[in-house]
């Protein structure tokens, strides 16, 4: 029987899927038998949701910006009449291997192996997961491993923390592998906060099972009993279909006393985490899910000796976590035959920002920045110019496009100036600017510091403090000497990565965009024209209804103009407030 | 009414001394009051004996947990890299505009609290704003004042559709707020 999936990942369903659901359960209800019906998580083409699948054997018919209206075309024409309407498929995958559609391009050059069930099978649905030969990699290891066989085969991979350090995870392992106790943990870290960055969401959503069962075999490895997800709590979907996994693994007996039957015990736990950026910090996040304040400890003692409530601990991120399986069933070989000669395996990227096809695109390592923005991202919207790409969120840097070359990998990126991180990567165009993006992010850092270091509670403010200046076009000439003084000082004394890399996003720009810092100091110009104060707002004429909402709406009476003709602002009156671009219904208000 | 296990008074009846559940107690209790009043944090000291002074260092440390009580609907406005560069900042005058409230306020007819947030991980739907529990995306200020001013209709419906029924027959009970 045909199969008809939908997207109902947070993205989806935002976009409309649960809409487009409740038609096709409608649809399919009056006709019994025609196809099943079935919830699946984010393919990763975020961009084109709400998405809907049509699945008849090994034939995949993927119809994108799916409305109820849509559904009943696809329901008669592709259900009913066998005719597939082709204006509206995105992708399609046929019985010998044939692929088309027109995001064709997004998927080719993907290599799935985090995001291998994501949008193929039902997230809820235990049974699902285990029909794609899911906890086939938990019996392996259990009944044909040793625990320092799984090991050995996790450094054969290669893999590293997908969470941003690159720690290679098998080593990682062997440490806490190393410490005998009377208790261990392991902690599942999906306190994903760097913003852009939402992969770890879409695997929670889309194939939570894949993550739980990597933290089995992790905790097999190194003779762990407990183990705790630390999910963020803006994630509510991720939490509920965790819970519902968690559930449901216990009751299949892969979690509990005597797991398959070998006697080994292990059971996990959800901690919602309560909004705290710095509790992505593996010491912050233990003391978070000891129940105090998100603060980070010194180190050492490493945490694989002395981690959560002084017991050896080991810490792995989402993606992490999620490739074990596929490395223990096809063998840590196959994996390290992706990516590059240190940076092994796939990694899962977050495009967003200015570039056309926004979403999740798994790729190999070492693939460069150029060609996942303009051949797996399709782009810059609207036909601007690509001008940089930040990575790696408030802890990482823009690289501008001249470097575009740069393979991504755990050492090309870093020479950059930024980081890998998790994986975000916001493309930026000419309409960004780059003394704004590092306010941005100051602004953001500086909020979230935990104050317990004075460099970084003080210091990022000061920064912050001398870049607002700037984008006000308040800014001096000893303004960037102090910035590169600040930010070599807060690097120096902060004790956690938030405040040791908080300076980056800074550094970054400094270094690339130079000119632009200049511009707003010494010619207090915004060459962007983000910046408020270094521009004028103004209408364009060609584009002005004459509706005279924006005249309605200015608190100053700087607009002026009769109905249905032109309207002018006087920028000699105007306070810049923004009022009259948010109430135009026709974009026709800018800033020059 | 069915207790259930989420719910603050259970959970605080449940309490056994387990170390680490401080913060899903102060949950709880946020979700059962809509927010976390003194009486709470009375409450919570008295099962886990952590100190008050503790208790409320923990409560104000994260972005979560609030003192002051929320409006009917919560708005999360995403002001993460993605949103900010799709142009937030003008969805949030807008939101402020629209309600007469700044980021953190409440509107005085108790409808509205708005907040922004670092990231609800929508970034390729940008510019997004979460109400309560449902997300929506791809927002222009249009669609922000139509969503706000949609809330604001159902609601008024819904006070109506209440009086009458309170002033045609008894009250329905076991209705929260």
């Amino acid at each position: 029987m045909k199969q008809v999936l939908v997207g109902m990942g947070t993205c989806g369903l935002s976009a409309g899927a649960q809409a487009v659901f409740a038609r096709l359960e409608e649809q399919l209800a009056l006709r019994p038998g025609l196809a099943e019906l079935k919830a699946t998580g984010c393919i990763g083409m975020c961009y084109r949701e709400p998405l809907v699948e049509v699945r008849e054997d090994s034939t995949r018919v993927f119809y994108g910006e799916v409305t109820p209206e849509r559904v009943d075309e696809i329901v008669e024409r592709h259900l009913l009449g066998g005719e597939i309407p082709e204006d509206w498929v995105v992708y399609r995958e046929g019985p010998n291997g044939d692929r088309g559609g027109a995001e064709l391009p997004f998927m080719q050059a993907q290599q799935r192996i985090v995001l291998r069930h994501c949008g193929l099978i039902d997230p809820e649905s235990i049974a699902d997961y285990e029909g794609v030969g899911g906890y086939g990699a938990l019996r392996k290891a259990l009944t044909e491993m040793t625990p320092a066989e799984i090991i050995e085969e996790v450094k054969t991979s290669g893999l590293r923390g997908r969470g941003g350090a690159g720690f290679p995870t098998g080593l990682k392992w062997s440490f806490a592998a190393g410490y005998a106790a009377d208790r261990k943990y392991i902690v599942c870290n999906a306190d994903e906060g760097d913003p852009g960055a939402f992969m770890d969401r879409s695997v929670l959503e889309g194939d939570p099972h894949s993550v739980l069962e990597g933290m089995i075999i992790a905790a097999r490895a190194i003779g762990a009993t407990y183990g705790f997800i630390y999910c963020r709590a803006e994630y509510p979907l991720a939490v509920k279909r965790l819970n519902l996994a968690i559930a449901a693994a216990r009751q299949r007996g892969y979690l509990g006393e005597n797991i398959l039957g070998t006697g080994f015990a292990f059971d996990v736990k959800i901690k919602q985490g309560a909004g705290a950026f710095v509790c992505g910090e593996e010491t912050a996040l233990f003391a978070s899910i000891e129940g105090e304040r998100g603060m980070p400890r010194i180190r050492p003692p490493f945490p694989a000796e002395k981690g959560l409530w002084q017991k050896p601990t080991n810490n792995n991120n989402v993606e992490t976590y999620a490739n074990v399986p596929w490395i223990i069933t096809r063998g840590g070989a196959a994996y390290a035959a992706y990516g590059t000669e240190k940076s092994r395996g796939t990694k899962v990227f977050a495009l967003a920002g200015k570039v056309k096809r926004g979403g999740l695109a798994e790729v190999p390592m070492g693939m460069t920045i150029r060609d996942l923005v303009m051949k797996v991202g399709g782009g810059i919207k609207e036909g601007r110019r690509f001008k940089a790409v930040q990575m790696g969120g408030p802890s990482g840097g823009c690289i501008p496009e001249r470097l575009g070359d740069t393979p991504v990998d755990f050492e090309s990126i870093p020479a950059t100036g930024a980081i890998m991180g998790s994986g975000g990567m916001v493309v930026l165009d000419d309409t960004s600017c780059m003394v704004e993006i590092a306010r941005f992010f100051l602004h953001f850092t500086q909020d979230e510091s935990c104050g317990k270091c004075t460099f970084c509670r003080i210091g990022t403010l000061r920064m912050l403090e001398i870049l607002e200046r700037i984008t006000k076009g308040e800014g001096k000439e000893e303004d960037i000497p102090k910035l590169r003084e600040l930010a070599a000082q807060i690097r120096e004394a902060s004790l956690c990565g938030l405040g040791q890399t908080a300076p980056n996003p800074v550094l970054t720009t400094l270094n690339y965009y130079l000119d632009e810092y200049e511009a707003h100091i010494r010619e207090k110009r915004c060459p962007a024209k983000y910046c408020e104060a270094l521009v004028d707002f103004v209408i364009d004429p060609e584009k002005c209804t004459g509706c005279t909402l924006c005249a309605k709406n200015c608190p100053v009476n700087a607009i002026t103009g009769a109905p249905k003709k032109v309207h002018v602002i006087d920028v000699s009156i105007c306070v810049k407030c923004s009022r009259c671009i948010s109430s135009c219904n026709f974009g026709a208000v800018y800033k020059n | 009414m069915a207790i259930e296990k989420d719910d603050f008074g259970y959970r605080l009846w449940r309490y056994d001394g387990e170390p680490g559940e401080l913060i899903p107690l102060l949950q709880s209790a946020q979700e059962h009051f809509g927010y976390i009043p003194r009486r709470a944090i009375q409450y919570i000291a008295g099962v886990t004996h952590i100190p008050e002074s503790t208790i409320y260092g923990v409560i104000t440390f994260y972005s979560q947990f609030r003192l002051q009580p929320m409006g009917r609907h919560v708005l999360r406005l995403c002001a993460g890299t993605a949103c900010h560069v799709a142009g937030s900042k003008l969805l949030i005058d807008t939101v402020q505009d629209e309600l007469g409230i700044e980021v953190g306020g409440t509107t005085e007819d108790g409808l509205f609290t708005l907040f922004t947030v670092a990231c609800l991980g929508c970034c390729s739907l940008a510019p997004v704003m979460m109400v309560d529990e449902t997300t929506h995306g791809r927002l222009t200020a249009a669609s922000v004042r139509k969503i706000l001013r949609d809330y604001r209709r159902r609601d008024a419906a819904r006070a109506r559709e209440t009086v009458a029924v309170a002033s045609g027959a008894a009250r329905p009970s076991g209705v929260r707020r």
